[in-house]
């Protein structure tokens, strides 16, 4: 039994089901975010003092990361874009810069983490610091999955470019509209918590 | 039973080569069909309905009997719950807490959105299955890991969660490890709901048949399209604010505790700053819409068994489904109405009352149009008709006894008495179950080929519309006399509450026999899958495409692709042969 | 952008060349605005002017993701549709609870 509109796209809507699934996913995840921007707002305008966010954060490493971040976005869209061409090679090549910057990402932000540890700088310690902790927490388990989907689709995942390379392209495209929401996220995250 | 051989020739090739056998964990456990899937989230759900109700059987003996022992199985319960058969008030409160989230998380919405939704959209869309089968399944295995895990929770040193199915902080936070597994709980259960709505808004929109134009949908689906938006777009905040209770009951933080906090004489050695209304935001920015959630698939089944045995269209269709848009839309900002105690100010006070009263319009123009469908209709007095009429006025007196809660002024002596807990329950219990209900009954012959008993199911029904009636009518006038909820002795401790203390006891007899009541559909439900009456594919004479499959259906649904022709309703159209023109009929 | 089943032809080729230069003009868009936006945070303005300013950058920046890495500027209806009812939820998610905040009490 086949699904239809998994590869071709309906006539009335010009969608496929997979672009339509993954956009209603994100409109979730801004609401996801969202209560958690929400829930920064409040605190922020509640409290007596709050920090301004070079008091505990690197703002430089921050950058480097909002570079490193806005780079992976470009490479994922010149992933799709390369399978658009038919060019698999030159997929492989983007997918994998993707995927490597998402880790530098990660690196980053690991040490980042292990030294406010390190100086007992806690969730514990301000609500600061508690929303910035749970903010960028989540938005790392985020970027993990991002690239545990980018990896499958350039490992064991792309061998469905042979038998159905349309279905591969659209996949890989609703993947990176994913990458991307990740990379909006942080584009807001990263003045918000960092700037002000 | 849904993975029968295909024997009818399909019209495309491709479907030749498809059918390998699956084995039985694939067909009947791991199983992509909406069907298997749909049947599974019902018998979840059913089986979460009665252990809720076990709980609140249980709190009801305590309610009508302040501090008597509980004879017979008053033991069983053991010496940190029931020392002596007299239950501790950490259990009642225990029982409170759960009694809430399983039956409106782990009962009503897998009931009525993934069983019914799953179950009967794809067929009455015309669809072959849902748009995404796999993450359908997911679905499911997310509602059981999250039902374990409450149901895991009463093993925990501490007991389950114990703050209310609100889970107020502060006292969630510092609450026993009990609230923990909630949290976690509930993070499954919304998983489940998200990965659900994706694929019901996209399976409505995608997948409906040649044909099917939006104002041709039958109302069922229309409610089940706007319960996936309400969940998919309500859900999330709570997501993350149980991540933030989490955090802090786990990490330390203070997002929902303000400074100051003395417990038991001792000071929380906890940074502070925080905030419980911010928990009262984010809740109920879900809750609330979750309230629709409950009630709009039952609608929609009410709807459909309505225009079928009256043997006439919905009046109103056209601005039912308008209501059903607005009253999705509205539930988004109507939440504080929840929180009018909680100090705010006149000025959103007042927006929150009138975006309440504003979405009481719609509802009551659904509630007209299915009361004006019963006129001048030649009215089949079938069981699911008799739970579906019952619901409409059920549902009158839940939603009618909402407005005082809704207007600021008038929820002061009313919010948190057992007023508010009679309006709520007659919304969803004589209300959504009662829809529930009406659903089981008519569309059980499409799922197992056979009907349900009509004798059992008239007893059925006369018994639990008395006793509901019986447990929740009196419950106004309690709360109307002042009496809190959540009241571990049911108010003995205040003067004030003696003279309506009385009625307690009558709405525990009427609990317990309810429970008896239900003894003739437990046993009818599974008697008749031997012995029922076997039927066809239209047992109903009802219009809408579902009706056009086999009963049950095979894997696939259809013998080639349905389409729709007409509208969802063509009940005694002049000139026919027949008293119904089905949608699907050339 | 399309999805069409087997519609690789060499007028899609043309169309996707377009595109890539369009991605990468955006990330130098993007680099700038970064640079931007963090060296104005170096001028440490009064709150009020350092959020505004800092939102709008933001805000360019995450249109210029969304309209062009995402497509977003050629989709379809139904995909704006629902974008925009998310939308004003989440407006209204941060919105109502603020004015409660500044009617009424608060607790710290």
């Amino acid at each position: 039994m086949d699904i239809p509109y998994t590869v071709a796209v309906r006539r009335d809507t010009g969608l496929t089901n997979g672009k339509i699934g993954i956009w209603l996913f994100l409109a979730s995840e801004v609401m996801l975010f969202g209560a958690l921007f929400a829930s920064y707002i409040l605190m922020r305008v509640g409290a007596t003092s709050w920090p301004r966010g070079d008091m505990f954060l690197d703002v430089p490493l921050a950058t480097l990361n909002t570079i490193v971040l806005i780079a992976s976005s470009v490479t994922m869209v010149m992933a799709w874009a390369s399978l658009m061409r038919r060019r698999f090679g030159t997929f492989r090549i983007y997918m994998g810069a993707t995927i490597l910057f998402g880790l530098v990402f990660l690196v980053v932000k690991y040490f980042e983490y292990s030294h406010h540890i390190h100086l007992g700088e806690l969730p514990s310690t301000n609500n600061f610091l508690a929303i910035y902790f749970t903010l960028t927490g989540l938005h790392g388990l985020h970027v993990i999955g991002g690239m545990v989907v980018n990896a499958y689709f350039w490992g064991p995942g792309a061998k469905l470019w042979k038998t159905n390379p349309t279905w591969f392209t659209n996949r890989v495209e609703h993947s990176g509209l994913f990458w991307h929401f990740v990379d909006l996220v942080w584009i807001f995250l990263f003045p918000t918590l960092y700037l002000l | 039973m849904t993975d029968k051989v295909v024997v009818a020739p399909k019209p495309h090739a491709e479907h030749a080569i498809h059918h390998e056998e699956l084995g039985f964990w694939r067909k009947y456990v791991f199983s992509t069909d909406h069907k298997v899937i749909g049947i599974q989230y019902a018998v979840t759900g059913l089986l979460f309905l009665l252990f809720g109700f076990c709980l609140m059987m249980l709190m009801r003996w305590q309610l009508a009997y302040p501090g008597a022992p509980l004879p017979l199985i008053g033991s069983l319960f053991g010496e940190a719950r029931m020392p002596g058969g007299t239950m501790l008030p950490e259990f009642y409160n225990e029982l409170g807490a759960m009694h809430g989230t399983i039956m409106v998380f782990l009962g009503v919405v897998p009931l009525a959105v993934g069983g019914f939704g799953n179950f009967v959209l794809p067929l009455q869309i015309g669809a072959p299955d849902m748009a995404f089968p796999k993450i359908n399944m997911v679905s499911y295995w997310c509602l059981f890991l999250g039902g374990i895990t409450m149901l895991g929770s009463f093993f925990v040193p501490g007991g389950a969660a114990q703050s209310g199915w609100t889970s107020y902080t502060p006292l969630a936070v510092i609450a026993g490890t009990g609230q923990t597994w909630w949290l976690i709980g509930m993070i499954f259960l919304i998983t489940s709901s998200l990965l659900g709505a994706v694929n019901f808004i996209t399976t409505t929109i995608q997948l409906r048949a040649k044909g099917l134009t939006f104002m041709r949908f039958p109302f069922f689906c229309w409610a089940q399209f706007v319960t996936a938006f309400l969940l998919l777009l309500a859900f999330p905040p709570l997501e993350a604010a149980g991540v933030m209770q989490l955090m802090d009951r786990i990490a330390g933080t203070s997002f929902f505790l303000p400074s100051g906090l003395v417990v038991s004489g001792q000071a929380l050695t906890n940074a502070g700053g925080g905030n419980p209304l911010l928990w009262q935001h984010l809740f109920w920015f879900l809750a609330h819409p979750e309230v629709y959630v409950l009630i709009l698939p039952g609608m929609g089944i009410v709807a459909e068994i309505i225009a079928n045995n009256t043997r006439k269209p919905l009046w109103g269709y056209r601005s039912m489904v308008y209501s059903l848009v607005f009253l999705g839309f509205m539930s988004f900002i109507v939440w504080a109405h929840h929180m009018f105690m909680t100090g705010m100010g006149t000025a959103m006070a007042a927006f929150f009352q009138t975006t309440t009263m504003i979405i009481s319009i719609p509802s009551v123009v659904i509630l007209t149009a299915l009361i004006i469908s019963l006129w001048g209709g030649s009215i089949r007095y079938n069981t699911p008709m008799l739970f579906a009429v019952a619901f409409l006025p059920m549902f009158g007196i839940g939603g009618l006894t909402g407005l005082p809660l809704g207007l600021n002024i008038s929820d002061i002596p009313l919010h948190d008495t057992y007023y508010v807990i009679a309006h709520f329950h007659y919304v969803v219990a004589p209300g959504t179950i009662f829809a529930l209900m009406a659903g089981i009954y008519y569309w059980y012959p499409k799922a197992t080929g056979r009907k349900m008993n009509e004798t059992l199911g008239k007893i059925h029904f006369v018994g639990s519309f008395i006793c509901m009636n019986v447990i929740f009518m009196p419950m106004f006038i309690i709360g109307m006399a002042g009496v809190s909820r959540r009241l571990f002795d049911a108010g003995t401790a205040y003067a004030f509450a003696q003279p309506t203390m009385h009625w307690n006891a009558v709405s525990s007899w009427g609990a317990w026999t309810l429970a008896v009541f239900q003894i003739p559909f437990i046993f009818n439900f599974f008697w008749s899958l031997w012995k029922g009456e076997t039927v066809g594919e239209n047992p109903w004479q009802a219009t809408t495409i579902e009706w056009s499959a086999p009963s049950p259906p095979p894997h696939g649904n259809f013998v080639g692709a349905p389409e729709a022709y007409r509208g969802p309703y063509e009940y005694s159209v002049p000139g026919a042969a027949r008293d119904f023109v089905p949608q699907y009929e050339a | 952008m399309s999805d069409h089943a087997a519609d690789m032809t060499s007028d899609h080729e043309v169309d996707i060349d377009k595109h890539v230069r369009i991605y990468i003009t955006v990330f130098v868009a993007l680099m700038v605005l970064t640079i931007i936006t963090v060296a104005i945070a170096r001028f440490h303005l009064p709150v009020p002017i350092a959020v505004t300013v800092a939102l709008l950058v933001a805000t360019v920046k995450g249109s210029l993701v969304a309209c062009y890495f995402m497509h977003l500027i050629s989709e379809k209806k139904l995909i704006y549709a629902v974008l925009a009812v998310t939308g004003a939820f989440f407006i209204a998610l941060i919105a109502l609870p603020l004015f409660t905040h500044s009617d009424g009490f608060w607790i710290h």
